[in-house]
């Protein structure tokens, strides 16, 4: 049974970012957690040709009843964490709503129209701006120079799910992250993976006077 | 060991719908299993695959689809159960085979998995499968949520046996690339003991010879099949109706159209107005099911994805039957209300429904929606497909696209399946000019090639890759050589089927399973064809583009360019980085340069940001996958590259 009560059922979750950034990893690994605690949860992914370059979307419902649409209603996200951060204004756009709340990298990947010099891309600014004016409340986060301190910048994903974990919105266990990590990487990473989910929740944990808007 | 392999009945599992596919056949004991790697429905070989040896089943990729369902089928004629995987694609390649095998009918259980691409979220077509099951008269399945699509393959086995035939299960990109939870069943010991009878009387169809001769016998008898199968359809268990006795609107849906369903009927309050009428068995469609549930109700709305298939087969019957059940009205693709192309979604299902029960449905507030519009569009700018970052493509298509610009008769370039594919986008110097089936581009190539005698200057070059010579490109260079035609073949030989997770192919020494293989040479091949071959290296600009110019030239038929490198993303290749790549600042003279950014404007590779304060091009090192290729692009010589130590 599943062992907190969520505040919305099905709880609604959109992991973006770009291709190779560790999104569908993210995404079954976060997922993995929940089912762990009794929930049922179905993920929507798109892989195949946007792993090159595009945009790259995993939904994930989370209920204590049943399995849901693989892909989420427009305007019915509850938390968007962007491992990209245009990407995460991209999906509040779709799925957004008022009292969404939205974790961001704030590591740019830019797409090849603004390396080829016929599109710009906004600068950090304009983009926490951005997100602030569609999101209840705003995180963001420096993941992916964490995670290159830590030796990797794939470990921004995992950063990412800390950080999540600390909001507190959803029952999330440093326990269950072990177990559900190590299905998905050999055994001595699994050092580095505790580190940077350790450092995704302490960076929410330290701001949480400072966040929302 | 995997989970997949867990013998506790009643675990649960988060799977996705292609590994719940996988354990269906574990439970059902399938000993069989092969395939040509097509996404969506590459991990259910993936996955049986990691497990063949300590199941003891035997998995195969197959050279293509053909191939897959003509072993598959060896297994069911020797009494063992067997199943063939591919996308929807790859039926249409099988489909000359299907259409024997259906008509002679299997002996142990024979389950063909098709998963579909609605929307061609990673297809370069959004063709039907369902269409074949009516063609070639076998039943059909359609799991519509993710415990069905693991307890449907043992029924679908069972069914299979019962009849006699072929079953054929289809999926789509949204059931087998999600994931839920999934309920485990039992995981059966099973006995085999394979044996090929065929010493019985000839038409006996346990013992005689497999085939679909005498056709007009064959063919009755596998009517009388599809006809017990529809009898079963009656009473299975994948068909649930929810709602009320007497809806004032019947839904009815198969698929991941069921979930879209669901939840749309939940999203406009309506569960006490709409019945959703959730088909398992979608051909032949069960009468006295659909008789009853017709009945219920005057207005029907159909949701599908595509083509009007459940629409059409429900209207048949509802015609039929009008006498009992009375004038129905249908909504759905004849009058537009659902759509005819792309896939659907919850939104689109509500779309439709709040018209039909006149709602009126706002799925975030009108200012909301303008603002979020708004900040979109200036600050999240379009993200087009690219080569990958270190991608052999690139290079390949950069010394392509030189060689015929230098050559300046208005050559191109007939291509076909693969991440190549986007040769046609500006990532590949849109030098792309034909993009079909797999080998297509051979082919036309070939017919190009031939066009020389009514007057046709421009040179003709195809590509392939290296998986997709093996499943199709071969006959196609078979024509060119028998008929003298002149076009040069660039192989783009990546090691692996790239574009689908690096599945191994007969070019490989190891096959699905791990095992040490036969490997089969294309160079070789080809050779043995009487074309000319070359082989470089596409990082080897100069080299690469030098050969290419001498091939075009050549007037001598066909000629073959093997252009061998890894892919980027494959495992060994991930591993280590060749180069570090640095621009020096002092020599790169960015828009003031001759070339006006060639690297960033041009090239385009991900991993070159240009920086417009500083004016000169960066590395991104986070992105950057060193495979030094950009330096021998920059005319400055600015982008230097030093082999890590």
């Amino acid at each position: 049974m599943a062992s907190m009560q969520l505040a919305q059922d099905p709880y609604n979750i959109i992991i973006t970012g770009v291709g190779g950034q560790g999104n569908v990893m993210a995404s079954r690994v976060l997922a993995n957690m929940l089912v762990k605690r009794g929930f049922n949860v179905t993920i929507g992914e798109t892989f195949g040709a946007s792993q090159r370059g595009g945009s790259v979307m995993s939904h994930l419902r989370v209920s204590a009843t049943s399995s849901w649409s693989p892909q989420i209603p427009r305007g019915r996200v509850d938390v968007v964490i962007a491992l990209e951060p245009t990407e995460g204004i991209r999906v509040l756009k779709g799925y957004g709503n008022p009292r969404a709340k939205i974790l961001s990298n704030t590591r740019a990947i830019r797409p090849v129209g603004v390396i080829a010099g016929e599109q710009d891309y906004p600068s950090m600014e304009k983009i926490r701006g951005s997100v602030r004016e569609l999101a209840s409340s705003a995180w963001f986060i420096d993941a992916t120079d964490e995670a290159v301190k830590l030796g990797s910048p794939i470990l921004g994903n995992i950063i990412m799910i800390g950080a999540l974990s600390g909001l507190g919105v959803l029952p999330l266990e440093r326990e269950d992250f072990k177990e559900a990590i190590l299905r998905s990487i050999p055994r001595d990473k699994l050092d580095i993976n505790l580190k940077a989910y350790d450092i995704g929740r302490q960076i929410i944990k330290q701001n949480e006077d400072s966040t929302g808007n | 060991m995997s989970y997949l392999t867990d013998t506790t009945e009643g675990a649960q599992y988060l799977l996705m719908g292609n590994e719940a596919i996988a354990r269906g056949a574990l439970e059902a004991g399938a000993k069989v299993v092969c395939g040509y790697p097509g996404t969506p429905s590459s991990d259910i070989i993936e996955s049986l695959a990691k497990i063949a040896k300590d199941m003891n089943i035997y998995v195969e990729w197959s050279t293509n689809e053909k191939v897959a369902m003509e072993v598959a089928a060896a297994g069911s004629f020797a009494g063992v159960r067997s199943m063939c995987v591919m996308k929807q694609n790859g039926v249409n390649v099988a489909s000359d085979f299907l259409l024997h095998l259906a008509g002679s009918g299997t002996r142990a259980g024979m389950v063909l998995v098709s998963c579909d691409d609605p929307g061609a979220l990673s297809s370069a077509n959004e063709g039907e499968s369902r269409f074949f099951a009516r063609l070639v008269e076998i039943p059909l399945l359609e799991p519509g949520d993710f415990q069905e699509a693991k307890d449907m393959i043992k029924w679908a086995f069972e069914l299979s046996e019962e009849i006699r035939n072929l079953v054929m299960v289809r999926s789509v990109t949204r059931m087998s690339h999600a994931s839920g939870n999934v309920k485990f069943g039992k995981l059966p010991p099973v006995d085999v003991h394979p044996v090929f009878k065929c010493d019985g009387f000839i038409l006996d169809p346990m013992e005689g010879a497999v085939m679909s001769l005498p056709v007009r016998y064959k063919h009755a008898q596998q009517q009388e099949k599809i006809k017990k199968a529809r009898a079963i359809f009656e009473d299975c268990p994948f068909n649930t109706y929810h709602g009320p006795e007497k809806p004032e609107l019947l839904i009815i849906t198969s698929s991941a159209c069921n979930l879209y369903s669901r939840e749309a009927i939940g999203i406009l309050g309506v569960e006490d107005r709409v019945g959703l009428l959730k088909l398992g068995t979608t051909w032949p469609l069960p009468p006295e099911l659909l008789k009853r549930h017709l009945s219920r109700t005057d207005k029907i709305l159909i949701v599908e994805e595509v083509l009007p298939f459940l629409e059409e087969n429900v209207k048949i019957l509802a015609a039929e039957m009008a006498r009992e059940i009375g004038i129905k009205t249908f909504y759905g693709k004849n009058d537009g209300k659902i759509p005819m192309v792309g896939e659907l979604n919850p939104d689109l299902v509500v779309g439709a429904l709040a018209q039909i029960v006149g709602i009126d449905y706002k799925p975030v507030p009108d200012e909301y929606a303008e603002k979020a519009e708004g900040v979109a569009s200036s600050r999240a700018p379009a993200r087009e497909l690219t080569f990958c970052p270190g991608c052999p493509h690139r290079a390949s298509f950069w010394s392509i696209h030189n060689a015929l610009q230098l050559d300046g008769r208005k050559g191109f370039v007939c291509g076909d399946i693969g991440c190549y594919g986007m040769a046609t986008l500006p990532c590949g110097f849109s030098t792309l000019k034909t993009l079909h089936a797999m080998g297509s581009g051979g082919g036309i190539a070939s017919g190009f090639g031939k066009l020389g005698r009514l007057g046709f200057d421009q040179p003709v070059l195809a590509v392939c890759g290296d998986s997709t010579f093996f499943h199709a490109a071969i006959p196609a260079l078979i024509n060119a050589v028998h008929h003298n035609s002149d076009f040069t073949l660039a192989v783009l030989d990546n090691s692996g089927t790239a574009m689908t997770g690096f599945q191994p192919h007969p070019g490989l020494k190891v096959n699905a399973m791990g095992e040490e293989v036969t490997s089969v040479d294309i160079a070789e091949i080809c050779r043995a064809l009487g074309a000319r071959v070359e082989i470089r290296d596409p990082f080897d600009l100069e080299e690469t583009q030098k050969t290419l110019n001498e091939l075009i030239e050549d007037k001598a038929g066909l000629k073959v360019l093997i252009l061998r490198q890894i892919c980027v993303l494959s495992p060994e290749k991930k591993a280590g980085k060749k180069y570090d790549m640095t621009i020096d600042d002092e020599i790169c003279l960015g828009e003031n340069c001759g070339c006006n950014k060639v690297c960033t404007r041009i090239f385009r590779c991900p991993g070159l940001i240009w920086d417009k304060e500083k004016m000169v091009t960066r590395v991104d090192d986070v992105i950057c996958t060193g495979c030094g290729v950009c330096a021998d692009i920059c005319p400055e010589g600015a982008i230097k590259r030093k082999e890590v130590a």
